[in-house]
């Protein structure tokens, strides 16, 4: 099983990261468990959400405890949240951010995990290049698909137009296509 | 057909699916999903012969729901905890005329203090109400449940809730085989009613029953859910014939057949316990799960049959009766009273506090000793209580628990580690 | 045989263009529901009403009059209370059309799902009437009724008004006038009865949300009261009519004076008769013959001690509420 667990804040679509990563990897066949950690609605709040992957049912209903993969999408968190308990040591970790992990203070953390397994990725200034909206959950699971094998981007682009028909599904894909390319050429 | 959807939406098509003719809606965090859904599905044309109606309370939204239910249209609505209570007279009213409505419940706790996160205490503040409790454990069986619930509601004519763990499953997305219609109308004829409000045939429903006939017409409604305790296998039989799963019944074992401890509970959670219950059996421990999945009826013989060769039985639930304890504990004691079980009593995940494999394996092994506390509240943080308890002995003016207690964990301690 | 020559003598019927209810001279369609033989009889003889209950005579007027606007095709949703109670006397019913009696403050709701359960099913030409007293409208329905209203759904609400919550004893409701005595709101200490500054009006309330009917009838006036059902029945949506009826035994009156109190209750001006589409009123009654309010307020043991010495800012303000509905709604007719 593979299991995910998304830092934000709200209004940065952590939520629906969580949704279209579980939609990509049901259109590859697998079974897939996304679930939101809720507060109410409120914007800016701290926002947590899980998501496991796997070759059968997922049953199991506790919170993400021990990702394989973490995804930072607000790097102010850090100070606030303990992102990175129980992170595994083969896990990845993928941030937002224009900062190396060092500038962030948590390079310490970071240097645990195989290489090619950290990125910093600046989602939010390719959201704004591509979507005009500082939104980087689509950027970020491009990024991630570059990464790893758990999920091909191409089933991160059927997510992504799922979600978001139209223009603004072609938008997304084309940040997500962004971030993929600029992630393998690193 | 496969679909990866959230759990709200999942319901809102298995709901459409049933041809409803009349959906009231209100808002309350977690089942507005699925009231939003049904109403987009309605406005766009999706649900033919359906009105559905906004509505000014969870009060007014099961009052429409029973006038519309009377007048012969197949009639759904949706609520949790807080809008439970605020309908709590029209649930009673509804069972008591004997209207098949079909209402979700996104389980949710009770205030105060106010908490939006999972628990069984709104289910719990109706199951004396004469309405079917029905549990879902997983998204999937929540749709197959919703289909069984409306043919349920309309043979016995009384009402249904099917009841969902508030976010763990309202709010997941999984992978759901959604049902197509054709299976769903061979499976669920159009609603008959016993009762309707015509003026073909004027009668009048709701009347004043005095001291010579109430005992009577209690009677009925409990025997209506004897009934049910027959009629719910059946269906769910049916139900497999159709759809090619096994879905809804009365209560389901995980290797409980022979093992000597059986956890018993409800809903979501059996998920995370099955793979305790493995690692355990795999050490060499007797061990084994059973969820209910109708709390009303509650099916006595049913658990009395697959617990009575067990030594031990383990409650876990996710309800508290303040000053007694476990409500599904005790509703099991008094089925098993006769058998020599010991039966353990555990409260936890109240207002969404996460269970984990890690305590729960730690509450099974205290259990398999015989050294749970009665009754036992799971991952409890009894330093925090001490510290309040004290509070109280110190001061007359001890202020609010909740705030107290806040200052203590939670939103406001967090703040302050900042 | 002898011819007998017709002579056309001009005839005057002196009961016409008077407020009788005679009817035998009328032409048919000026006649009252009640007059005809083959009337519905929604609310059949045997019912437990006391005598001279005036929320008996308003209801059957009303339905009778609804079943005769919708050709018998009527579902009626009805609060708890008096009328409920007194219909339904375990085992019996009253009731010749079909009824549901559901809870106290939901018969708005009710009706609106059976509204919209019609609607469902296509057959919208069976209408549906929610009716309760006072209580049940103004206080613990209120929530319900409005939303009924904001909705717009295809319900006419009826509301029987005897200014307070008479089935449980005679309580204090939102709609029970100042100086009243209730159960709750007893004739002692410095303020005898019930509080002037408190109370809503509903009517009012339902113009603010600008449905397509409004009105207000009494029993001392059943031609009117008939009139404005049929008129209400003529439109879809959401509509409210109240029947001011007079309480022999909450109010402390004689059963034989209850259409006497109703009249003059409307001719002081105390409860005035008017109707609104679209929250704007369209047309009022106008007072024949002014009384004082003093004429309506001394046939009512509930007012007795607004008569005692030392009380007289009580009638004053009495006076001054009936002096403020006639200027407000322009009552008094400047012709005879």
């Amino acid at each position: 099983m593979f299991q995910v667990r998304i830092h934000g804040r709200g209004g940065q679509g952590v939520v629906s990261a969580a949704e279209m990563l579980s939609v990509a990897a049901f259109e590859e066949g697998k079974h897939s468990q996304a679930v939101p950690s809720f507060g109410s609605e409120r914007m800016g709040a701290p926002v947590v959400a899980y998501v496991r992957i796997d070759d059968k049912e997922i049953e199991l209903r506790e919170p993400v405890l021990e990702p394989n993969l973490l995804i930072i999408q607000d790097p102010t968190l850090f100070s606030a949240i303990d992102v990175f308990s129980g992170l595994r040591k083969d896990g990845y970790l993928l941030v937002n951010t224009t900062k190396s992990m060092e500038e962030l203070g948590v390079d310490e953390a970071a240097e645990k995990l195989p290489a090619g397994h950290v990125a910093a990725v600046p989602a939010t200034e390719l959201a704004m290049r591509h979507l005009k909206r500082p939104t980087p959950n689509t950027v970020l699971l491009g990024a991630f698909t570059a990464m790893s094998d758990v999920v091909r981007i191409d089933s991160v682009f059927k997510a992504i137009e799922r979600k978001f028909p139209g223009k603004i599904g072609d938008m997304n894909i084309a940040a997500a296509q962004a971030a993929y390319d600029a992630a393998i050429a690193d | 057909m496969l679909k990866q959807v959230e759990g709200s939406h999942a319901v809102a098509e298995a709901v459409a699916l049933c041809r409803p003719e009349v959906i009231s809606a209100y808002p309350i965090t977690p089942q507005t999903h699925i009231v939003e859904d049904l109403g987009t599905m309605v406005k766009a044309g999706g649900i033919e012969n359906c009105q559905f109606m906004l509505v000014e309370s969870e009060f007014g939204a099961l009052s429409a729901c029973i006038g519309s239910s009377a007048a012969g249209a197949r009639s759904y609505t949706a609520t949790s905890s807080q809008g439970m209570l605020f309908m709590m007279e029209a649930v009673y009213n509804a069972s008591g005329m004997g209207l098949p409505i079909v209402m979700t419940v996104g389980n949710r706790a009770i205030g105060a203090p106010i908490n939006i996160w999972n628990d069984w205490g709104d289910s719990m503040s109706a199951r004396d109400s004469g309405w079917l409790q029905l549990f879902a454990e997983t998204n999937q069986e929540a749709v197959d449940v919703h289909i069984q619930a409306f043919k349920l509601a309309e043979e016995l004519s009384m009402p249904v809730m099917v009841c969902m763990d508030g976010f763990i499953l309202t709010h997941a997305y999984a992978r759901i085989d959604i049902p197509n219609q054709a299976q769903v109308d061979e499976f669920l004829p159009p609603f008959q009613p016993r009762q309707v409000l015509d003026p073909a045939a004027p009668l009048s429903m709701g009347a004043m029953v005095g001291p010579e006939a109430f005992t009577e017409v209690r009677y009925l409604a409990h025997h209506k859910q004897l009934e049910a305790l027959e009629l719910i296998p059946k269906q769910a039989a049916e139900f497999e014939a159709i759809f090619g799963r096994d879905s809804g019944g009365l209560v389901k074992s995980y290797e409980a057949e022979d093992a000597e401890t059986v956890v018993v509970t409800m809903g979501s959670v059996i998920g995370t316990m099955k793979e305790v219950l493995t690692g355990m059996r795999e050490d060499g421990i007797s061990i084994g799960g059973l969820t209910i999945r109708s709390f009303r009826p509650f099916p006595r013989e049913a658990l009395r049959e697959a617990l009575k060769h067990a030594k031990r039985v383990i409650v876990f639930e996710k309800s508290l009766a303040v000053g007694m304890g476990g409500i599904v504990a005790m509703n099991l004691r008094m089925a098993l009273q006769d058998f020599p079980i010991r039966v353990h009593s555990a409260i936890g995940g109240l207002g969404g506090r996460p269970i984990t494999r890690v305590n729960l394996r730690r509450m099974f092994e205290k259990g398999i000793q015989d050294q749970l506390e009665e009754p036992h509240f799971h991952d409890i943080n009894m330093d925090v209580v001490n510290r309040e308890i004290e509070r109280e002995q110190v001061e007359r003016r001890s202020g609010a628990i909740a705030e107290n207690i806040l200052h203590d964990v939670g939103v406001v301690a967090a703040a302050k580690a900042i | 045989m002898t011819q007998i020559s017709e002579t056309k003598q001009k005839v005057k019927f002196y009961q016409t263009g008077t407020l009788t209810a005679g009817n035998r001279l009328l032409d048919e369609e000026h006649r009252s529901v009640q007059a005809t033989i083959d009337r519905s009889n929604s609310l059949d003889s045997g019912h437990r009403a006391c005598q001279g209950c005036g929320e008996a005579l308003g209801a059957r007027f009303a339905i009778d009059a609804a079943l005769r606007a919708t050709n018998n095709q009527l579902i009626a949703a009805n609060a708890t209370g008096c009328l409920e109670v007194f219909t339904t006397p375990y085992p019996e019913t009253a009731w010749s059309m079909p009824w549901i009696h559901s809870l106290f403050g939901n018969a708005a709701a009710v009706a609106a799902g059976i509204a919209a359960a019609r609607k469902a099913k296509g057959g919208e030409d069976v209408r549906v009437i929610a009716q309760g007293g006072d209580g049940g409208t103004t206080d613990i329905g209120f929530g319900c009724l409005s939303g009924m209203f904001d909705r717009n759904d295809d319900v006419l609400y009826i509301c029987y008004n005897n200014q307070a919550y008479m089935n449980t004893g005679v309580q204090r409701s939102s709609a029970t006038p100042g100086a009243a005595r209730t159960a709750t709101t007893m004739p002692v200490g410095p303020e005898p009865g019930n509080d002037f500054s408190t109370g809503k009006n509903v009517p009012l309330i339902a113009m603010a949300h600008q449905i397509p009917y409004v009105a207000t009838a009494s029993v001392h006036d059943l031609h009117d009261l008939e009139h404005k059902v049929l008129r209400a029945m003529s439109f879809h949506g959401a509509r409210y009519i109240e029947i001011f009826v007079p309480c022999p035994l909450g109010w402390g009156s004689k059963p034989g004076d209850t259409i006497k109190i109703a009249r003059l209750a409307i001719e002081s001006g105390m409860f005035p008769l008017i109707e609104a589409e679209d929250g704007e009123v369209t047309g009022v009654t106008k007072i024949r013959h002014q009384q004082p309010v003093s004429e309506y307020l001394k046939l009512q043991r509930r007012f007795a001690h607004v008569f005692k010495k030392g009380n007289e800012t009580q009638l004053e303000a009495l006076q001054g509420i009936a002096d403020r509905n006639i200027k407000r709604f322009n009552l008094l007719s400047s012709v005879e």
